[in-house]
């Protein structure tokens, strides 16, 4: 009798613990509607974004607070992996606990929009006068802007100067000179070139540059425009001047490549400088990625996180919102982020200054202007158009077939 | 439900000689008290489990084959709207040239990584049977593979498969065979070295269910068929195999279940590349749902994987079963 007599006080203590999450859980909902509710002063709202490592994380948090401050509301921060964050936006969706402030990665925006989770900016009154087009629209879907985004990152070639001037090459500046200069550049365990050609999205960004350069569109990939820049890395890695590796590589192992004097040139972005400091050993100079003929312009992806307001259904919440957005998107804040985070900032007029401060920057601040958004032609259509770029390049650079062949193969599904 | 119990009971009787008449007593006794309490308290030992079994088990695969049938989007988390569209998606999913190699891939995926598995995991249990020094230490080292978080690990198996500065390859070129393989980068190579790793997370696994199978096994008998002159082979042929297939069987049927839907090792290792030579149905499902944010293509993917492996687990309870009348 006494031995049940435990087991019910078990179970009891079993039942407890398990509904004491349900109620805290409760509290924390309750909480938050109390502080925000329509009618209420709103004194804090809630903010997600992607900035879970340094620079980011900690500009992030001050520029937050003090952009919190200036609009009279606490900022409750959560920052999550930029792989996690749209499943967990998508979850917090279906529960309705959306948080007030959402910062993504621009092409996320279209699906985001679609879905009707996001808040059209313009009944904030917020239009984003001053910011390049490219970017306006890679924040736009049906013509309405849904994010403001401060600043932008891209793609360029990086170089080790010494290797170059040691093997008498120019930096390339057309898809001649690249190859040429690559292969030059190839001796012994160093290749002349790396780059990123992984089954992923990040090898769709990658190849965006050759593609869009030379004329490509995701809207059809089976086209000869998009079967010449492919043939141009498959005639890379065929020839020993990139490795078969790029396969398999991610940016960060790029990177890590260049580092190590594995490969003399890589094509990579400004994110990859904090990373290259610690290795104050390693040289590189940064240019422009080499255009198919001599003058032609080069069209790069754009990148970058943009800050987006989600519908969570609490007109005061969002105005205070959207306020503590502009604030991030300040002139003055677009700056000091640019230089912090090794951005260029969206409005171009501001491009200058950052050149000033860093003349490294000078190679993604030229493409600013023809910068492209991944989702501005197909919206929320963009992540199938991005699997089939990314399949015919893994087909064609594994010799599966013809570029043109892994194209029409990769577009037809 | 008695009558499993009894024969759970009698299975449990027939390996351990020694406890044989203890189960039996112990239950009569408990039928003895007032009915309606007994009932009571095996209800209050049953809901928990069924209702945990229904909330963390049947829900997610109801929801899941639903959502199979489902135009199920990122919208859908929103508006809450996701219109039936029939066999849609498993028209779309099965249709796609990636279909036939990922399921190709997904045969000799599992069936590579389990024969590997479980031969090289009994032969070192078989091993670790025979006592000598540092015996239980290197048996404890053999658990690391399963320690090792799998992503931790893919990352560190990634550096040493890397085609140029790879260990592997700068062994091999050491040894004079420079021919430089690409070991996760050749489409023809890929798979092999991904069930070659899965191999070696798998071993633990195997290695530790059949040693505690072994440890059940009677010294006496194989004392007793040395003195027939029954040694080495012809002992494990005929002492060591027969005792240990019910051990066998769910080595095998877990084995199989948990390869079948690998996924961190694949993507951890090759992202499902180069050219889909290691997609299987497992990363297609996962590139569908959580890249592509097609949840009801992947959900589809993700039940013809459920379909599997839940013909496994039926052929695993009908084997158990027979082992058990037998």
């Amino acid at each position: 009798m006494a031995r049940r007599g435990a087991a019910h006080r078990t179970v009891g203590a079993a039942a407890l613990a398990l509904t004491a999450p349900l109620a805290l859980a409760a509290c924390g909902g309750g909480s938050d509607s109390g502080s925000g509710g329509s009618g209420g002063e709103v004194t804090s709202i809630t903010v997600q974004d992607t900035f879970v490592t340094d620079p980011g994380k900690t500009y992030f948090g001050d520029l937050l607070d003090s952009c919190g401050e200036e609009n009279g509301v606490t900022i409750e921060r959560n920052s999550i992996p930029g792989g996690d964050i749209i499943a967990r936006t998508l979850q917090q969706a279906s529960s309705q606990t959306l948080p007030d402030v959402l910062s993504i990665d621009n092409p996320d925006v279209g699906q985001l929009a679609a879905a009707g989770a996001l808040a059209p900016l313009g009944q904030f009154d917020i239009t984003g006068e001053g910011i390049s087009a490219g970017v306006l629209d890679a924040n736009s879907l049906d013509g309405e802007l849904y994010g403001l985004q401060p600043t932008t990152q891209s793609l360029a070639l990086f170089y080790n100067p010494d290797l170059l001037a040691a093997a008498g090459v120019q930096p390339p500046t057309t898809w001649e000179e690249l190859k040429t200069a690559a292969a030059a550049l190839t001796q012994g365990d160093q290749y002349g070139i790396a780059f990123s050609a992984p089954p992923t999205y990040e090898g769709t960004w990658q190849f965006l540059p050759f593609m869009w350069s030379n004329g490509g569109d995701e809207t059809n990939i089976a086209t000869p425009e998009t079967a010449e820049a492919l043939q141009l890395w498959v005639d890379l890695v065929q020839s020993g001047s990139a490795s078969e590796s790029v396969l398999n590589w991610g940016q960060e192992d790029v990177n890590d490549q260049f580092i190590a004097g594995n490969a003399a040139m890589m094509i990579n972005g400004p994110w990859q400088f904090p990373v290259l400091a610690e290795n104050p050993d390693v040289t590189y100079e940064v240019v422009e990625i080499p255009a198919p003929e001599a003058g032609g312009t080069v069209v790069s992806p754009l990148g970058g996180a943009t800050w987006t307001v989600p519908e969570t259904g609490d007109a005061d919440r969002q105005a205070k919102a959207a306020a503590v957005v502009e604030c991030v998107n300040s002139d003055e804040n677009m700056v000091d982020n640019a230089l912090t985070n090794s951005s260029v900032p969206t409005k171009a007029e501001l491009g200058e200054q950052i050149v000033a401060e860093d003349p490294r920057m000078q190679a993604f601040v030229d493409v600013v202007p023809d910068l492209r958004s991944r989702t501005g032609k197909l919206g929320d259509e963009w992540p199938t158009a991005a699997t089939a770029i990314y399949t015919a390049v893994q087909t064609a650079l594994t010799g599966g077939a013809s570029p043109q062949e892994a194209l029409e193969q990769a577009q037809n599904g | 439900m008695a009558d499993l119990a009894q024969r759970a009971g009698g299975a449990r009787s027939a390996a351990r000689p020694a406890g044989t008449t203890a189960p039996p007593a112990r239950q009569r006794s408990r039928w003895s008290g007032p009915r309606a309490r007994t009932r009571l308290l095996e209800l209050g030992f049953v809901v928990p489990a069924v209702v945990y079994m229904l909330a963390f088990f049947g829900y997610p695969v109801v929801q899941n084959a639903l959502m199979g049938f489902q135009e199920y989007t990122t919208r859908t988390f929103i508006t809450g709207e996701a219109p039936w569209v029939g066999l849609e998606n498993y028209r779309a999913v099965i249709s796609s040239s990636v279909f036939t190699q990922a399921t190709f891939n997904t045969v000799l995926f599992t069936v590579g990584s389990i024969a590997g598995q479980f031969v090289l995991g009994l032969a070192i249990a078989v091993f670790f049977r025979r006592r000598f020094p540092l015996g239980g230490l290197l048996r404890s080292l053999l658990l690391l593979p399963w320690l090792i978080p799998l992503i931790a690990a893919s990352a560190v198996w990634r550096w040493i498969l890397d085609k140029d500065t790879g260990v592997l390859n700068q062994v091999l070129g050491g040894l004079g065979l420079d021919s430089n393989p690409g070991w996760l980068t050749s489409p023809s190579l890929a798979l092999v070295t991904v069930v070659v790793v899965n191999i070696w997370i798998g071993i633990p696994f195997n290695t530790t269910l059949l040693y505690s199978g072994l440890q059940d096994i009677p010294e006496e008998l194989y004392e007793a068929a040395a003195l027939d002159g029954a040694t080495r082979w012809r002992a494990f042929r005929h002492i060591t195999w027969p005792l240990l297939r019910p051990v066998v069987t769910v080595v095998l049927v877990l084995g199989v279940v948990y390869t079948l839907k690998a996924l961190d090792i694949i993507l951890g290792l090759t992202q499902g590349g180069p050219a889909n030579s290691t997609q299987t149905i497992a990363t297609q499902s996962y590139n569908l749902s959580f890249q592509q944010f097609d949840f009801g293509q992947g959900a589809a993917m993700g039940n013809i994987l459920i379909v599997v492996s839940l013909a496994f687990a039926i052929l695993y309870l009908r084997v158990n079963r027979r082992a058990l009348d037998e």
